[in-house]
C-alpha cells in the first residue's frame, strides 16, 4: 500500500506525458527550433503554479505525510557542473527527443527501441560516477 | 471522452505536471526522474566501482514504482486514451524535416527515420541512440538533475543553480539542433 501512491503518481504522469505530446521527438525538435510555443507552454506553466505551490508549502508551513515540514533541499552553489553537465545533457536531449522520464514512458507506449537509449544512460550515468572526482565541479 | 483522447493542450498539461511535481514534495519526496539512473547502477553493483554508487538504493524503491507507474501510463495512454489523431505540429517544422528526408512527420511520437528498427540496427542508427543516451546518462547526473529535477522543481524552488543548468539544457539543445542536426541529416 505504501508504493501504490507512487505507482499512481507514476501512471499520472505517463499519461499526462503522452496526451501532452510532451514525449515526441518531434516535440523537442519544434522547441529547439522555436517553431511553437507548445513545449514552452507547458514547462513555463507547469513552473509558473509550482512557484505557487511551493511558496504556500513554505508560507503556510505545510506539513509532508510524514508529517514534518515541507523543505527542499537548496541545490549546492557552483556554476561550472551545471553549465558543462547541462549542455551535455541538452546535446542528448536534442538529439534522442526524450529526457530521462520520457524514456521510461516512451517504453510503455511501445516504442521499444528507446531501451538502447535507457541502457546507454545507464552507461553514462556510471561513466560519470567513475569519472566524478576528475571533473571540474 | 472526446476531450481526453484529443491531445491536451499545454495550459491542462503544464499546471497537471506541477501538481505530480508538489504531489510527490508533498508525499515528502521530490520530483527527479535522473535519479533512477544511479539507482539502477547500484543495484547493477556499481557501488563496487564508485563511491558515487554507494548509497542504500533500497530507500529509492519509492522512486523506481513512479518509473514503473510511468511505464504503465504511457501504455494506458496510448491504448486507451487516444484518437490516433496526428501531432499538430507547425509547418515550419514539418517543412524542415522533409528537407532532411524525414516521412510522415509527427504521425507517431518518434520518427520512424531515427526509431523504427531498421534504422536502429544500422551502425549509424544505432550510434546515434547510443550516444544521445550516453550524453542524458553522463549530462544529468553531471548536472545534478534533468528536466524534472531541474527545469520543474529546482525552477519552482527559484533555484539560481537549476537556472544555469536549463541555460545548458538548451545550450547544448540549440547546437545540436541548428548545428549538428544538418549535418547528420
Amino acid at each position: 500500500m505504501k508504493f501504490l501512491k507512487f505507482l499512481l503518481v507514476g501512471i499520472f504522469f505517463g499519461i499526462v506525458l503522452v496526451k501532452s505530446e510532451a514525449v515526441s521527438w518531434y516535440r523537442i525538435f519544434e522547441m529547439f527550433k522555436f517553431q511553437s510555443f507548445h513545449m514552452y507552454g507547458i514547462i513555463g506553466s507547469a513552473v509558473g503554479l509550482g512557484v505557487l505551490f511551493i511558496w504556500i508549502f513554505k508560507k503556510f508551513k505545510v506539513k509532508n505525510i510524514e508529517g514534518s515540514q515541507i523543505t527542499l533541499a537548496a541545490k549546492e552553489k557552483s556554476f561550472t557542473r551545471y553549465i558543462l553537465g547541462g549542455t551535455i545533457f541538452g546535446l542528448g536531449w536534442a538529439l534522442a527527443g526524450a529526457c530521462p522520464g520520457p524514456m521510461y514512458i516512451l517504453l510503455g507506449t511501445g516504442a521499444y527501441s528507446i531501451i538502447i537509449v535507457i541502457a546507454f544512460a545507464i552507461l553514462g550515468t556510471f561513466v560519470y560516477g567513475l569519472l566524478r572526482d576528475k571533473l571540474p565541479h | 471522452m472526446d476531450i481526453i483522447l484529443q491531445p491536451w493542450p499545454w495550459y491542462v498539461s503544464g499546471p497537471l505536471i506541477a501538481i505530480i511535481m508538489a504531489t510527490l514534495v508533498f508525499f515528502g519526496k521530490t520530483f527527479g526522474m535522473s535519479s533512477n539512473l544511479r539507482t539502477l547502477c547500484s543495484i547493477g553493483g556499481a557501488g563496487k566501482y564508485a563511491n558515487f554508487f554507494r548509497f542504500d538504493w533500497k530507500a529509492q524503491k519509492w522512486n523506481l514504482t513512479v518509473v514503473l507507474g510511468a511505464i504503465l501510463g504511457g501504455f494506458i495512454a496510448v491504448q486507451f486514451l487516444s484518437n490516433g489523431s496526428a501531432i499538430a505540429l507547425s509547418p515550419e517544422t514539418i517543412s524542415d524535416l522533409n528537407a532532411y528526408g524525414f516521412q510522415n512527420v509527427g504521425e507517431a511520437l518518434l520518427p520512424a527515420e531515427i526509431y523504427n528498427w531498421d534504422a536502429v540496427l544500422s551502425l549509424k542508427g544505432m550510434s546515434l541512440l547510443a550516444i544521445a543516451g550516453f550524453l542524458v546518462g553522463f549530462g544529468t547526473r553531471y548536472a545534478g538533475g534533468c528536466t524534472s529535477g531541474h527545469a520543474i522543481t529546482g525552477l519552482s524552488n527559484l533555484q539560481l543553480p537549476s537556472l544555469i543548468a536549463v541555460v545548458g539544457f538548451f545550450i547544448g539543445g540549440l547546437i545540436m539542433t541548428h548545428l549538428i542536426f544538418p549535418i547528420l541529416f
